[in-house]
């Protein structure tokens, strides 16, 4: 190595400061995800996503009302379901795996916290991209769907506005869980908690049945209103069908608790997990 | 801007359910464009302190400015000037190398001209042209840390952190980083770097503070340090006393200054640090009449080693 001074080593720029800095650093935290699905882990991530709910929508959409298990028109209750279940798994997942591997194997969180951005939005930023993916995979379910089920798709009176907000809100919701599994969970424990949480979460969020069918069980009912995703899924069936569903505020009661809550818990586990 | 770039005032830490602070009470300063070293023995408060100075821990007391920022009220702006080298790789490991330079700048806020042309430049600076496309998996451990060292200057930060830089790495590559740093001096960074690396800390640093226990035991030149020895000539010896076991010690105290860790070889062997002026060959005979055997005579150069030896003693953490 010479010793001249190469000008690349120079400290030479003024840096930008405050809120233009981290919105920036914000952008480009979301763009490095964004590169990384698109161009390194798409399949991976379309097979992470899509398989689960093509599965559920064959057997119980298809494979069940064929042989005489199901009614005929039980696809058209447990699409809005399958939507919901996609969204909020998925924002969970892609918020709480990835956190437990870079906190703890990897350390590649630490060149994030060391962005020009506040620690606890680091984490924000964690729950928007996944909450992202989630939002992706649940609108790729209604093409699949549309193949899947024997009577396609049949939305009535589809409310847009409604939809939309419930993809934003039920995938933020999903993120936060996520993101209180990835920073409350020791490493070495993830493989179990996961085990212990998805399936309860999956098969108690009004996802296979609406949740006003739950009558005659009165204590399950009441044990699923502790699951976010039940309100996401009774959401997905008022705005997208005329089926029997939960009354709106209540619904959005329920989701409008369940983000802040969890988010609230997920960010404070992130900030003291970044700060020591 | 006038005044010290870094600024560390009384500081404190005490990690939740530790028995004891990491970190009691140290204060140092370093000025623009200075290395400044901090060493210490494995669990001596190193770390913690890098950890406050860079926003990743929080202090329980004290101050830590850098740049003029407190780095507890205004952490965003801390991160925007300094950049950090890790002990243990933190790269992205889902990127290339290439990305991993370029998406750093990009959190910072580098235009896509700015980066792509500063990735190349120093992909080239540290000997990892051509390899940029790989997946970081693949790096050796020494290709891993010149591309972390790169990173961290995609930025141009003002104050680099390097924390134990060139452990584990072998001659060849330990040498490239101590070239790259010396150049870093010359183009006017502040670098604080933690090692155990005598000669390291002896040829690159401007000053070295020497920490153990979360204290500060120590701060000086490197030449100011040697005059801590109670005399830069010494010798250093192993003994085994025979029969009188006191008797060795009280010969060679005759001379100067001992210290003597006697008992803690399980072969019962003194293990002592004479400071004195005298000849080898005298001492070797005062031991010899004293009853011992000389196993092993080396004469202390006053090197750093010697200095850190002679503070921090020579118990294992």
């Amino acid at each position: 190595m010479s010793a001249a001074t190469p000008p690349t080593l120079a400290p030479s720029r003024p840096p930008l400061e405050g809120r233009r800095a981290s919105a920036r650093a914000f952008g480009a935290l979301c763009g490095r995800d964004a590169w990384v699905v698109v161009r390194h882990e798409l399949a991976g991530f379309l097979a992470q996503s899509l398989l689960q709910p093509i599965f559920f929508l064959f057997v119980f959409g298809r494979v069940l009302p064929e042989i005489g298990a199901a009614g005929g028109g039980y696809g058209d209750q447990l699409l809005p379901g399958i939507i919901a279940l996609t969204l909020v798994l998925t924002a969970l997942q892609n918020t709480a795996l990835p956190l437990v591997i870079e906190f703890s194997f990897t350390k590649e969180i630490e060149d994030r916290l060391l962005a020009p951005l506040p620690a606890w939005l680091v984490g924000v930023q964690k729950m928007v991209f996944a909450a992202g993916r989630g939002i992706v995979a649940a609108v790729l379910v209604i093409p699949l769907a549309a193949v899947i089920l024997p009577d396609g798709v049949n939305f009535e009176s589809i409310s847009v506005i409604g939809f939309a907000l419930l993809l934003i809100f039920g995938g933020i919701a999903g993120a936060a869980v996520g993101l209180v599994l990835g920073t409350a969970v020791p490493p070495n424990r993830i493989n179990v908690v996961f085990a212990v949480v998805l399936t309860p979460l999956t098969f108690t969020g009004a996802t296979f049945y609406p949740w006003a069918g739950l009558g005659d069980l009165p204590w399950f009912q009441t044990v699923t209103l502790l699951n976010p995703l039940t309100f996401v899924s009774e959401g997905m069936r008022a705005a997208l069908t005329d089926l029997p569903h939960m009354d709106l505020p209540w619904i959005i009661l329920g989701i409008a608790i369940s983000t802040v809550l969890f988010s609230a818990f997920g960010l404070r586990g992130f900030v003291r997990r970044a700060v020591d | 801007m006038s005044g010290p770039i870094v600024d560390v005032a009384q500081l404190r830490k005490r990690y939740p359910q530790a028995a004891d602070e990491a970190v009691k009470g140290i204060s140092f300063s370093i000025d623009e464009g200075e290395i400044f070293g901090l060493l210490g023995p494995n669990g001596a408060g190193k770390t913690t302190t890098i950890g406050v100075l860079t926003t990743r821990v929080r202090q329980t007391g004290g101050t830590a400015f850098v740049d003029g920022f407190d780095v507890s009220k205004d952490p965003t702006s801390v991160k925007q000037r300094i950049a950090v080298v890790p002990q243990r790789a933190n790269l992205d490991r889902s990127l290339s190398a290439y990305e991993n330079l370029t998406f750093h700048a990009a959190y910072f806020g580098f235009s896509r001209k700015e980066r792509r042309q500063r990735a190349n430049e120093l992909l080239e600076a540290f000997g990892l042209a051509g390899r940029g496309n790989e997946r970081v998996d693949f790096y050796s451990g020494g290709m891993a840390q010149r591309l972390m060292i790169a990173r961290a200057l995609m930025h141009r930060p003002r104050i680099l952190f390097l924390d134990e830089p060139t452990t584990g790495l072998d001659p060849q590559a330990r040498l490239f980083l101590w070239d790259q740093i010396e150049a870093l001096r010359e183009a006017g960074t502040t670098i604080l770097l933690t090692t155990h690396d005598m000669l390291e800390a002896e040829r690159l640093c401007d000053r070295i503070a020497i920490v153990d226990h979360g204290e500060r035991i120590a701060l000086d030149t490197p030449r100011g340090l040697r005059h801590l020895l109670p005399s830069e000539a010494g010798l250093d010896l192993l003994v085994e006393p025979g029969d009188h076991d006191g008797a060795v010690v009280r010969a060679l105290q005759a001379f100067g200054t001992v210290e003597a860790d006697d008992a803690d070889d399980a072969d019962g062997r003194v293990h002592a640090r004479l400071f004195c002026d005298a000849a080898p060959a005298q001492v070797a005979t005062a031991v010899e009449q004293a009853g011992g055997t000389l196993i092993e005579l080396r004469r202390l150069e006053g090197s750093l080693e010697d200095v850190f030896v002679h503070l921090t003693g020579r118990d294992l953490r």
